[in-house]
């Protein structure tokens, strides 16, 4: 895609680059070192720093590469001694104020700073005033900061005002006294994300997790992909003697660059908090009390055989089954958590060995309607199947509008909220908004329909054209905007001249709504791409893996006789036909006592309820990190590893495919894994695959969608799930069932986990920060 | 906040000035201080709304520029160059001079609230070093005696 290029020369080597190009880019993609600070790409350019000093003939004095853009002709200079010696003077006055603290620096030993004296001189100083000293400050939990050693980049500043688009950061004072200053005086109220620590060249700005507590080249670094909301951030950890001190993504590699909000940079401090469950509990009258491994298994796979066989001969004298009371058998909820691996050997456990498709996890996002939806609409037009329908999260950047209907980006998916900034912002792209609040995104919007909350769909109908939707949009919202036939018919006439528009929806939208949203977007007259917005790390590998009470994995239906046998096959067990029990359902027939057993993995339905009420109900095992509410109804607690202890595959909100791998172990706990295979060997039945990359093969052999390459997943990079070219519409339609909500968390809770991770419960933004309301 | 009609006539004509709001900031700013004695943390949150600039934003325009306060000034502000030529010609001394006179340091308000003095770097009047600015009016190659006589004829003025 290259447009005009030109012809330029640098220190003799003739480059043919992109006209507009900066200079500085020009020569470090043809591999010439030219230093910065200041500059740093996707930022605004601020040429503070003169570290990129180069000669430009014909001009009078040194440029600076990181402003310049290339022009025809253009014979540049960057190993002169003179731009040798501009370099090292501007280290010297760069010291001029600097500490030098090394020794006792966080960053010592990646410090951009120490790179450049050490590659390019000012060993010695003419400075000879007294250097100014300030004390270290303590902005937030997280940030503090230490004046003598900034550079004054202004890299921090610009990152949390235009790529965080919060602007917490400013510069006071002019000269010498010139300090990097927080937006409430002597502290911070921001996200805390922790971006401009890591943008920092230097020392300056340090993180509160991680000072003063390790060397860079004393740590071990496990990349592996955050475990709280849906967006799927690689983070990489950093790992001394079996214990995580920070996690961050300097190397940008991955979907999210260097991006990471406060979960993903700080929040994996639940792995070590003292509650964590390490042993098995199990019940003895109203107590839960510690026991071994082996009696846990032993117990659960010897009251799950009694309780199997019972049925069986149940079902085998019909008579009796009259005179008893009509139970549900078994249910089993899953995790929004767990890897797919996990997934998918849960429901195949669950539907096998157990006999039931009461099979269920917090549905967050209508993964199911969408990709029935899109799959009905490629039947309908073939020659949408040529197009990838669903977008990646980096195509948001590149896309020419986006259109956000629901959910609150900022605060329940930073990672997108974070592209779609960047898209407006370098890009230029439209952002189109339907929502029932006055959202942070708002600020980069170019059109905006508010509606009163629960209206979307009329929005969507008002899209297709429907007059009675249109109607029914018009007057004032409960946010206090006056809706006007002349906003919304522009709104509409304007989306309807975009070309590329990539849909990006909340829990607003589900059901049929979902396949109105496709036919508005089939409307548009060029492309449109779809993001179903929905929770946790793996929401997306749940649906996928079909732990649905409906659906088999790849959304096949539970009642096509055809999709059974492919998996019956495969599995060699028959798969009970009728659809199963949904997460609400199985809860409620729990209270009623009519659940035999109920085995709940990485979640916690009883969330806000009282666990007295449940106990004794039904047979409960639940596997979890902590003890909340649902274990506290258990019969029997296994203690399971989190995503940070494990290997694995998890599937992000936008449909991509990524690898986990294991930083840390925690005495005591089991993966799901190991469990599930545990408990299916201690009932005599057998349950294959064991080890995680054996079962990706088999979810692969029986899961199309995830037949792809895995080359650069195993490498640490993403791969989208969905084969664009290959899309195949589903046999039948797939009935709903269960409710479709998300849990609405903010940037500083995540889900019932982020009450165990002591930095997120820190942060006064948890509390000082509401929702945005209406007004 | 509310400002006297004068101040917001004069705000209203600036705004119209310039194409991208912000670029009213100094002007503003300095138009508000002259009527107010200095920039209030209301007038610098007010100013931020109507340009929408965060109130950060124009803190630090404020912190950069010697010639904008947050702080309230005496009836007569007395700033004293101290830069290159006026240094050369007496600066430093004059300035020294007007510390001990007024008995203030840099940044300080007399008591009566009519003199307040800063120490300050070029303010273009070099070929008259050395030179200082009162409020808005300038007085060049001073000598200790010269100050004395002007501080004499700013007290009496003060009637
Ligand atoms: S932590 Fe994030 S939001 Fe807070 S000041 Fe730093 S960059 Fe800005
Ligand atoms: S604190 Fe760090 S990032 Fe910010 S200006 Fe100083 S050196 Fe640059
Ligand atoms: S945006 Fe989501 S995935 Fe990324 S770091 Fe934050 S919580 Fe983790
Ligand atoms: S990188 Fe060019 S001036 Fe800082
Ligand atoms: S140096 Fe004093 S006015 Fe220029």
């Amino acid at each position: 895609m290259m447009g005009e290029t030109v012809k330029i020369r640098v220190d003799d080597r003739e480059l043919e680059v992109q006209r507009g190009t900066l200079l500085i880019e020009a020569c470090r993609a043809a591999g010439i070192e030219v230093p910065s600070f200041c500059y740093y790409p996707g930022l605004s350019l601020q040429a503070a720093c003169r570290m990129c000093l180069v000669e430009i003939e014909k001009a009078p004095k040194l440029q600076t590469a990181c402003t310049v853009p290339v022009t025809e002709g253009m014979i540049v200079r960057s190993n002169t001694e003179q731009v040798t010696q501009a370099r090292r003077s501007m280290l010297e006055f760069l010291l001029g104020n600097h500490p030098l603290d090394c020794p006792v620096c966080d960053k010592g030993g990646e410090c951009e700073l120490q790179d450049m004296v050490f590659r390019y001189g000012a060993s010695e100083s003419r400075y000879g005033e007294a250097k100014r000293h300030v004390e270290e400050q303590q902005w937030s939990p997280v940030v503090y900061f230490d004046a003598p050693r900034c550079i004054l980049c202004y890299r921090c500043v610009r990152v949390c005002d235009e790529g965080m688009g919060v602007g917490a950061l400013s510069v006071v004072n002019r000269g010498v006294h010139t300090e990097i200053a927080p937006n409430h005086g002597d502290h911070l109220e921001c996200e805390e994300c922790g971006m401009c620590i890591d943008i920092c060249p230097v020392g300056a700005l340090t993180s509160g997790a991680y000072r003063y507590k390790a060397r860079p080249w004393e740590m071990q670094y496990t990349s592996t992909i955050c475990t709280h909301c849906g967006d799927g951030c690689k983070t990489t950890l950093s790992v001394r003697n079996n214990k995580i001190l920070r996690g961050n993504n300097r190397d940008r590699s991955g979907i999210n660059g260097e991006f990471l909000c406060i979960k993903g940079r700080y929040a994996y401090d639940f792995v070590e908090h003292p509650s964590r469950l390490r042993q098995p509990l199990i019940r003895r009258g109203r107590e839960l009390v510690e026991t071994t491994w082996e009696e846990a298994i032993g117990t659960v796979a010897a009251k799950w055989s009694e309780i199997l066989a019972r049925r069986n001969k149940a079902a085998n004298n019909t008579l009796a089954e009259t005179s008893e009371k009509r139970s549900e058998g078994f249910g089993v909820i899953g995790s929004n958590h767990t890897t797919n691996e996990e997934n998918y050997l849960l429901q195949k456990f669950a539907r096998t060995v157990l006999q039931t498709n009461h099979v269920d996890h917090h549905r967050t996002a209508d993964y199911a309607a969408l990709i029935h939806a899109l799959a009905n609409e490629s039947a309908e037009q073939p020659s949408q199947a040529q197009r990838p329908p669903l977008a990646r999260s980096k195509d948001i950047v590149g896309a020419s509008a986006i259109l956000l209907v629901g959910n609150n980006p900022t605060e329940q998916h930073p990672l997108i909220a974070w592209n779609i900034r960047e898209a407006c912002r370098l890009n230029g792209a439209r952002l189109y908004i339907i929502h029932s609040r006055r959202i942070p995104l708002l600020r980069q919007s170019h059109r905006f329909l508010p509606l009163g909350l629960g209206h979307e769909a009329d929005a969507l109908r008002h899209l297709c054209g429907e007059p009675e939707a249109t109607q029914a949009l018009l007057g004032e919202t409960p946010s206090g905007d006056n809706v006007t036939a002349d906003l919304l018919n522009d709104f509409r006439n304007r989306l309807q001249e975009e070309k590329d528009v990539i849909v990006v929806f909340g829990d607003e939208i589900t059901g049929p709504d979902v396949s109105l949203l496709i036919r508005m977007g089939s409307r548009l007259s060029g492309q449109t791409r779809y993001i179903a917005l929905g929770d946790y790390s793996n929401s997306r590998g749940a649906s996928d893996m079909g732990l649905l009470p409906h659906l088999l994995p790849g959304y096949r239906p539970v009642g096509d006789a055809a999709a059974r046998a492919f998996f019956e096959d495969r599995w060699k067990s028959p798969i009970p036909a009728t659809v199963g029990l949904s997460v609400d359902d199985m809860v409620a027939a729990t209270l009623q006592g009519g659940m035999d057993a109920l085995y709940v993995v990485g979640a916690n339905p009883l969330k806000g309820r009282n666990p007295e009420d449940f106990c004794g109900k039904t047979f409960l095992v639940v596997q979890d990190l902590f003890l909340q509410e649902t274990a506290q109804a258990a019969d029997v607690v296994l203690p399971a590893a989190s995503a940070y202890e494990k290997s694995g595959t998890v599937t992000n909100t936008c449909g991509e495919l990524q690898r986990l791998r294991k930083a840390v172990g925690v005495l005591g706990t089991r993966t799901d894994l190991q469990i599930f295979a545990s408990l299916a060997a201690a009932m005599g039945a057998t349950l294959h695959p064991s080890q995680p990359e054996e079962a990706l093969e088999e979810i692969r052999q029986m899961v199309p969608e995830y037949n792809i390459p895995l080359a650069n997943v195993l490498a640490g990079g993403a791969e989208a799930v969905l084969n664009p070219n290959g899309f195949k519409p589903l046999a039948a339609p797939a009935e709903t069932s269960g409710r479709v909500y998300s849990a609405q968390d903010t940037l500083f809770t995540s889900g019932t986990l982020g009450r165990f991770s002591n930095i997120l419960n820190l942060v006064p933004e948890r509390n000082i920060r509401k929702e945005p309301g209406p007004a | 906040m509310q400002f006297t009609p004068q101040l917001e006539d004069k705000l209203k004509k600036l705004m119209r000035n310039y194409p991208i709001k912000r670029s009213a900031l100094i002007p503003m700013l300095l138009f508000a201080q002259d009527e107010q004695g200095f920039l209030s943390q209301e007038t610098i949150a007010e100013i931020a709304g109507r340009l929408e600039l965060t109130v950060p934003q124009v803190e630090e325009t404020i912190s950069y520029y010697s010639m904008l306060r947050k702080k309230p000034a005496g009836k007569y502000h007395l700033q004293v160059c101290t830069n290159i030529s006026c240094l050369l010609r007496g600066g430093e001394e004059l300035f020294e001079h007007a510390r001990k006179k007024l008995r203030l340091a840099p940044g300080e308000t007399t008591p009566d609230n009519l003199f307040s003095l800063e120490e300050v770097e070029c303010i273009g009047a070099c070929a008259w070093a050395p030179a200082i600015q009162v409020n808005y009016q300038f007085h060049h190659e001073l000598t200790p005696e010269r100050f004395d006589q002007l501080i004499r004829e700013l007290e009496r003025s003060r009637t």
